[in-house]
């Protein structure tokens, strides 16, 4: 079936899992949200037990699908893995120490003898909470304002600034949407509480932090858009010359006129589920607002790979951008990882019915009473 | 090769080692303490005996503040890979990214999605649901070692994959080849026994010191039995692997088996070193004694690498000068060999670039004719094909001999324990106790064997090590080796701390 399809075909494809992928890790980030509300939801102790008990059953999953993000990457376009990683090296550092100490926190937080003390776990999930939010949210960005590497012709990158990605950190574009992530996901964490615990103040402070964190990314949000739809984008010809054009990725939403309405339902679908949550405290607003961030993330990310544009592009050597037909593994390997994608519908399905079995009972002082197992 | 050059990829090994390292503290334990507890949660399931239940619970809270840090130090590991080894991951990324995402998309998910279930679902899920949930966790967690492990063993023996001079990388030619070499099934057997050995010696020497102390004597004897019976399957099982993979080594890598039997120069009839102390001054050329003092089992090396007691097993000697007699081709005819490969590459590059089909076709000829010893171009002189021997022949040389006493723990510990006698037998509960960081030792040492026993090479024959790396400042790797050292290290302390603790504490009543 996949063996037959053309290579630009199945380079589609693949670019299209990708988006999903990365849609579905910024929906999860939520849990990295959450973990950045964990001193200003709770007042106590007790309450941030609540609210890292809730996290905690999730955070494998967010931090698994980064994971497999990182997997889907390097088998389908292991260009962009061999020069961003190597190249924009101390951005994916500091994203990776924020892993790394997440991990060990939901479960050391609590357990005698853990060495640190409880605080610094809960500050390490903070760290983790704000350092993955920003970097990834500047890092997306960059497929959209560019970065700094060159490529020789076997295919073998350098960076061309030895700040080895932090400059991404300059650009107004990438700072607004590092940051408008950062807050998109404290507000969703803060609807996840809301949608998990039954606890009155627990509720009504994650209310208050839905409102301010909504208004805050949406200005954020809206700074990034503005830059992003009138701004030159990265495009290529036919021959695969990459060159600069006015207004890349508007035209992008424009000609693709699905993307745009991906674009346009995710946004209202945020707003609303943004609105009913602080105003109405609908808890399944949760769910309304996370399938927008999906279709936003989606949307994004076809306007950075499809319709002609350089999904990682290079300012300091334009020719040396990424596209999702020069960025990727070989036919045969594409091919042979397709066959290995039609399992994901399979993965999800079994991860919505654990999910659903363990939903069953929302988080109170009775359900942590009787849990064995308690962060 | 130049000093910046050296130094960048030292420390881009350093750091991937200490990565790795690390991670091989808090894995083994996650694959085999996962059966453990799926095998005793399906004796509660059966018998209805809450005694299971509670032991099983027991050791599922170690299992969750070890597999904690396993997966911290994990991740670093994947991206590692792009960070460090930016060359090798676009050289080589067509076979070994796809690996790695079915690895994240089979495995990962199964582990993450059912450990969850399996901690909090105790309660909330019928007991059937949850006993499945422990079993695909212990089955998730050995499949995303089997992905890895093909990864691994891959770049140790190449195999389904052709280079395309185009794109300047290897590309896969056959998934099948990759998934199912013997090297790959090999690895994975031997390593997963290894582990398995690890957490049986585990459970066995924490019980043991409940014993010891005279509490929870029930628990700790039930306990024994049923990792002493998973270890001595585990250990028998490791020596059939770990003669399989000698035997693909001796195939596929004549260095690193010359390395690990310190054999300087083959003959037939090679022996199989017991014990042996190395002759610190020797060198490759000269024609002094390799060991100090040594205890040979006649024949056996030869008998285990061809399966023929007089066939030839080469030494270091015949790989780096050649050998006409035995047909091996000194290394200097390789590097000539991988340096017209490279030329031949550059033409064919310049040959496109200017159009010029006939060339190209002649470059391509001479290219494909020459490709096995491609990476050999890039060295300055023969004896850098060589591996740190006293490293790997003492790593060898332990891991073999504690792997044989752990056989004799577990034996002995099931016969007691079965004979209601374990009790009595201090001295044996001693010895198990102090065997827990012996068998985290023997698994390390294990890698060192594998991963050092193949330098230079990070691609058997293909790329060497230096000219993997990433293009990065010395300064820079070394920053974020000293981080992950400092970081790796608190986190490693708290928790042996926590379980400790965990231990002390003992099973909840």
């Amino acid at each position: 079936m996949f063996e037959s399809m053309e290579l630009s075909s199945l380079q589609q494809y693949w670019w299209v899992l990708i988006s999903i992928l990365g849609a579905a890790l910024v929906f999860l980030l939520f849990v990295q949200g959450g973990q950045t509300l964990l001193f200003q939801v709770a007042k106590t102790d007790e309450e941030r037990t609540f609210l890292i008990n809730t996290l905690g059953r999730k955070w494998e999953l967010t931090f698994t699908t980064l994971v497999t993000f990182g997997g889907a990457f390097f088998a389908s376009f292991p260009l962009f893995y061999a020069t961003s990683f190597g190249g924009a090296y101390w951005v994916w550092m500091a994203i990776l120490f924020g892993f790394i100490v997440q991990a060990v926190s939901y479960e050391f937080r609590s357990k005698a003898g853990n060495f640190l003390g409880k605080k610094t776990y809960e500050c390490f999930l903070f760290a983790n909470g704000f350092l993955a939010t920003v970097l990834l949210g500047a890092a997306v960005s960059t497929f959209f304002t560019g970065s700094a590497f060159s490529i020789d012709m076997y295919n073998l990158s350098k960076w061309d600034l030895p700040t080895h990605g932090l400059e991404a950190a300059l650009n107004i574009q990438n700072l607004s949407l590092g940051i408008a992530l950062f807050f998109l996901t404290r507000m969703t964490g803060a609807m996840y509480f809301m949608n998990s615990i039954v606890h009155e103040e627990i509720f009504k402070r994650s209310q208050k932090q839905v409102f301010w964190n909504g208004l805050i990314f949406l200005v954020f949000f809206l700074i990034f858009a503005g830059l992003l739809l009138t701004s030159q984008g990265y495009a290529v010809d036919t021959n695969g010359i990459v060159y600069m054009e006015d207004y890349k990725y508007l035209n992008n939403f424009l000609q693709m006129p699905l993307v745009l309405i991906f674009f346009l339902i995710g946004v209202v679908l945020v707003l609303w589920g943004w609105y009913r949550s602080f105003a109405k405290g609908i808890v399944r607003a949760f769910w309304c607002t996370s399938a927008g961030v999906f279709l936003v993330v989606l949307s994004l990310f076809f306007i950075a790979g499809f319709n002609n544009t350089s999904f990682y592009p290079s300012y300091t050597d334009l020719q040396s951008s990424l596209t999702i037909y020069n960025a990727s593994s070989s036919h045969f390997t594409l091919s042979v990882m397709s066959y290995v994608s039609l399992f994901i519908p399979f993965v999800v399905l079994y991860i919505a019915y654990a999910w659903r079995s363990l939903a069953k009972l929302k988080i109170s002082k009775e359900e942590l009473n009787s849990n064995s197992h308690v962060y | 090769m130049t000093m910046l050059d050296a130094a960048l990829t030292d420390w881009s090994r350093a750091q991937f080692a200490l990565t790795a390292i690390y991670h091989w503290f808090f894995v083994p334990l996650t694959l085999g303490l996962s059966f453990i507890m799926a095998i005793t949660e399906t004796i509660y399931v059966k018998t209805g005996n809450e005694e299971w239940k509670k032991l099983t619970k027991f050791w599922m809270t170690l299992f969750g503040v070890n597999f904690a840090i396993g997966v911290a130090t994990g991740i670093i590991l994947e991206f590692e890979f792009g960070t460090n080894w930016s060359k090798y991951s676009w050289i080589v990324g067509d076979i070994f990214g796809a690996p790695l995402a079915v690895e994240g998309i089979f495995a990962f998910f199964l582990e993450s999605t059912f450990i969850a279930v399996m901690f909090f679902g105790w309660d909330k899920l019928s007991k059937k649901f949850h006993l499945l949930s422990t079993w695909l966790v212990a089955f998730g967690s050995n499949l995303s070692a089997f992905w890895i492990l093909v990864a691994n063993a891959w770049m140790n023996y190449p195999t389904g994959t052709e280079f395309n001079p185009d794109t300047a990388r290897s590309e896969m030619i056959s998934f099948w080849d990759v998934a199912l070499s013997p090297f790959a099934i090999n690895k994975f057997l031997h390593t997963i026994s290894s582990a398995y050995i690890v957490s049986a010696l585990f459970v066995v020497g924490v019980s043991s010191w409940y014993m010891l102390k005279n509490r929870n004597v029930i628990f700790a004897k039930k306990s024994i039995l049923v990792a002493s019976v998973f270890g001595v399957l585990s250990s028998l099982f490791i020596i059939i692997t770990g003669d399989g993979s000698a035997y693909q080594v001796a195939q596929k890598q004549p260095m690193k088996l010359a390395a690990m039997e310190g054999l300087y120069e083959g003959k037939e009839g090679t022996g199989l070193i017991a014990f042996g102390i190395l002759n610190p001054s020797k060198k490759i050329a000269d024609s002094e004694d390799p060991f100090l003092t040594k205890i040979e089992i006649p024949k056996l090396l030869s008998l285990l690498s061809y399966r023929d007691a007089n066939a030839f097993v080469p030494g270091i000697k015949d790989l780096v000068y050649g050998n006409e007699k035995y047909g091996i081709e000194p290394a200097q005819k390789k590097i000539e060999r991988g340096k017209i490969s490279v030329q031949a590459l550059n033409r064919y590059k310049e040959a496109k670039i200017a159009g010029d089909t006939l060339a190209m076709n002649l470059a391509l000829a001479e290219l494909k004719e020459t490709f096995h010893d491609f990476g050999y171009a890039y060295f300055d002189h023969v004896e850098q094909i060589v591996p740190n021997i006293t490293l790997v022949f003492y790593s060898f040389h332990i891991m073999v001999a504690l792997g044989f006493l752990f056989l004799v723990i577990f034996i002995l510990t099931f016969w007691f324990t079965y004979k209601e006698k374990i009790e009595s037998k201090k001295w044996l509960l001693r010895v198990a106790l102090w065997s827990i960081p012996l068998g985290y030792l023997a698994s390390q040492l294990g890698w060192v064997v594998a991963e050092v026993g193949r330098q230079p090479w990070a691609i058997q024959n293909i790329l060497p090590v230096f000219k993997a790396t990433s293009h990065l400042s010395v300064g820079a790797v070394q920053t974020t080796f000293f981080l992950f050292l400092v970081l790796f290290t608190i986190l490693l302390t708290a928790e042996i701390r926590i379980l400790i603790k965990q231990i002390k504490n003992g099973p909840k009543e």
